[in-house]
């Protein structure tokens, strides 16, 4: 054996760069690109702090998700699950994507209902689903909702919802676009009764579930950054040949126009609905 | 394929098919004209007031497209924004104050999109109307007599009866929006047409509509005189029905029933 060889470190741990609980980035996990503040972030990272950036950017997030993030401990209870939308228009291409997005998305519908507590509080609550075509309205998740909020009037409970929608579903046509005064008609009959309704609206909210049910609500909070609004920005854009202002159709654009009570990140809202409910709740 | 749809889009958008002032003189007597949402503005894309049908006091509310190119860009073109739908709301709740029944006419390629209409809440002016019309205590008839455009027509329908002109059409979008989004090209909008399932026959098989009125002599004195019978009859029939309001509500709760999947 050479002399030199003798001289060279046998291991890693003799070579000082390697300690017992070896701390390597791991080139392979994947990372997300924040559109706001440019970094990659790993998506562990964002797992753990609920799809929320350190610059405080909300990604999109998963509607089974989300029910994780704000019920309580297995206190969700599903309904509906078995309602999903056919193709009744014949709609050419229609059933084909919709095998595709349940396959993709994992659920069924664009909706997800059920009964569930919130710091204890108990309540009725509908979460819509991005990953399901954008969350759009067809007469399924129109039909959900609706029975939701009877259920909901019927058992005396609040209703809190949080809506993502590019609107209503138009492979569904017509049938899409009644869904919007349905789910009113039913939001109304809830309102009337004397119960409460929370929407949270996050990104993005528009068309046909902003003109009906997400707007509809008692009280209405977004998510930071949110896009909120009836029309598409583009389509605004070729109708009015302007350029839109800054922070056009974001939530803080929405609550400084005055239609929305305020912005709620995701660290919070847990929190605030509860006390909300709680403050409704009649001993 | 059939032409069949994107024609009657062309013909519900034909600017010499009588407007909602037109039905407004010709069926009814003495309309006043009442203004403003008491909010914000008045839109002149949406007409309002009272006038008598038969002698007596109703109210009626009207999309208002115009006929020459100064009255349509008077009228913007027939696109109503926040403030008529305000408006349209605050003649309803008068109509049902006073007993009246309503009467609307819709014709709109669609709520206005555009910057102001945004800040001032398009999608929450129209949401209040579906809400607010479902319980009103006075009967409602809305007619489609032109275009029916998406949620900008139905801020306007959510009524008792729903009647279309056999050349309008009812859609959740345009075909021409739909084509440019499914398959990025506006020049399939005869395709979308036909899929939209927009036409008034369409419309009556989903049960989305309640009649179709013929467009025999449109404009002539005969065939505003068979809408006023047509509306008479219906509105005292309503008028002795004791749950208007439970039939409104079932009405629209049973559309899209047989449309969802149930496994």
């Amino acid at each position: 054996m050479a002399l030199i060889n003798f001289l060279k470190p046998k291991n890693q741990l003799e070579e000082g760069g390697r300690t017992a609980a070896p701390v390597q980035r791991d080139e392979g996990e994947p990372e997300k690109n924040c559109p706001n503040c440019h970094k990659d972030i790993p998506l562990s990272r964002l797992w753990a702090n609920d799809l929320v950036c350190p610059c405080g950017y909300h990604f999109r997030m998963k509607a089974r998700q989300r029910i994780k993030m704000i019920t309580d401990k297995d206190s969700f209870h599903e309904l509906y699950s078995e309602m999903k939308s056919g193709n009744p228009l014949n709609f050419p291409g229609y059933k084909d994507k919709l095998e595709t997005v349940r396959v993709a998305s994992g659920e069924e519908e664009a909706v997800i209902c059920g009964t569930a507590s919130i710091g204890k509080q108990n309540c009725c609550l509908f979460v819509m689903e991005s990953y399901f075509m954008m969350g759009s309205m067809g007469s399924a998740v129109g039909e959900k909702i609706t029975s939701l909020f009877e259920y909901a009037t019927e058992h005396r409970m609040p209703v809190i919802g949080f809506t993502v929608s590019g609107g209503a579903r138009m492979q569904e046509g017509l049938l899409s676009l009644m869904q919007m005064a349905k789910t009113s008609a039913a939001a109304k009959r809830h309102s009337d009764a004397g119960l409460l309704y929370i929407a949270v609206l996050t990104d993005p909210t528009t068309g046909g579930v902003t003109a009906s049910f997400a707007m509809e609500a008692d009280i209405i909070l977004a998510e930071p950054e949110a896009t909120v609004g009836f029309a598409g920005a583009r389509v605004i854009e070729q109708t009015t040949k302007k350029s839109l202002p800054v922070g056009f159709q974001k939530s803080e654009f929405v609550l400084s126009h005055g239609f929305v009570d305020g912005i709620v990140s995701r660290s919070n809202q847990k929190k605030l609905l509860s006390e909300l409910l709680k403050m409704h709740g009649r001993e | 394929m059939s032409a069949v749809p994107y024609n009657r889009v062309k013909l519900a958008r034909d600017s010499s098919r009588p407007t909602g002032l037109d039905y407004i003189k010709n069926i009814f007597k003495g309309f006043i004209e009442f203004h403003g949402d008491r909010r914000y503005a008045d839109d002149p894309a949406i007409v309002g007031g009272i006038a008598t049908l038969n002698g007596n006091p109703v109210t009626v509310i009207a999309i208002e497209k115009g006929h020459t190119a100064k009255e349509r860009t008077y009228r913007n073109f027939g696109a109503p924004h926040p403030e008529g739908y305000r408006k349209a709301l605050r003649l309803m709740k008068q109509a049902e104050k006073f007993g009246r029944p309503i009467i609307c006419f819709i014709d709109t390629s669609g709520a206005f999109c555009g910057i102001g209409a945004e800040e001032r809440g398009q999608g929450q002016a129209i949401a209040e109307n579906l809400m607010e019309m479902s319980t009103l205590c006075v009967p409602v008839i809305s007619i489609l007599i032109g275009e029916g455009g998406s949620g900008g027509a139905l801020a306007l329908a959510v009524a008792d009866r729903v009647w279309m002109l056999q050349n309008s059409v009812y859609s959740v979008i345009s075909p021409e929006g739909c084509a440019s989004i499914l398959w990025k090209d506006a020049s399939q909008a005869q395709a979308a047409a036909a899929s939209l399932k927009l036409t008034a026959e369409d419309a009556k098989s989903l049960g989305v509509i309640e009649r179709i009125l013929s467009e025999k002599e449109i404009g002539k004195k005969e065939f505003y005189d068979r809408i006023r019978t047509l509306l008479t009859e219906e509105i005292s029939e309503l008028s002795n029905d004791l749950d208007l309001i439970g039939k409104r509500y079932d009405r629209f709760r049973r559309i899209g029933v047989n449309a969802v999947v149930k496994e």
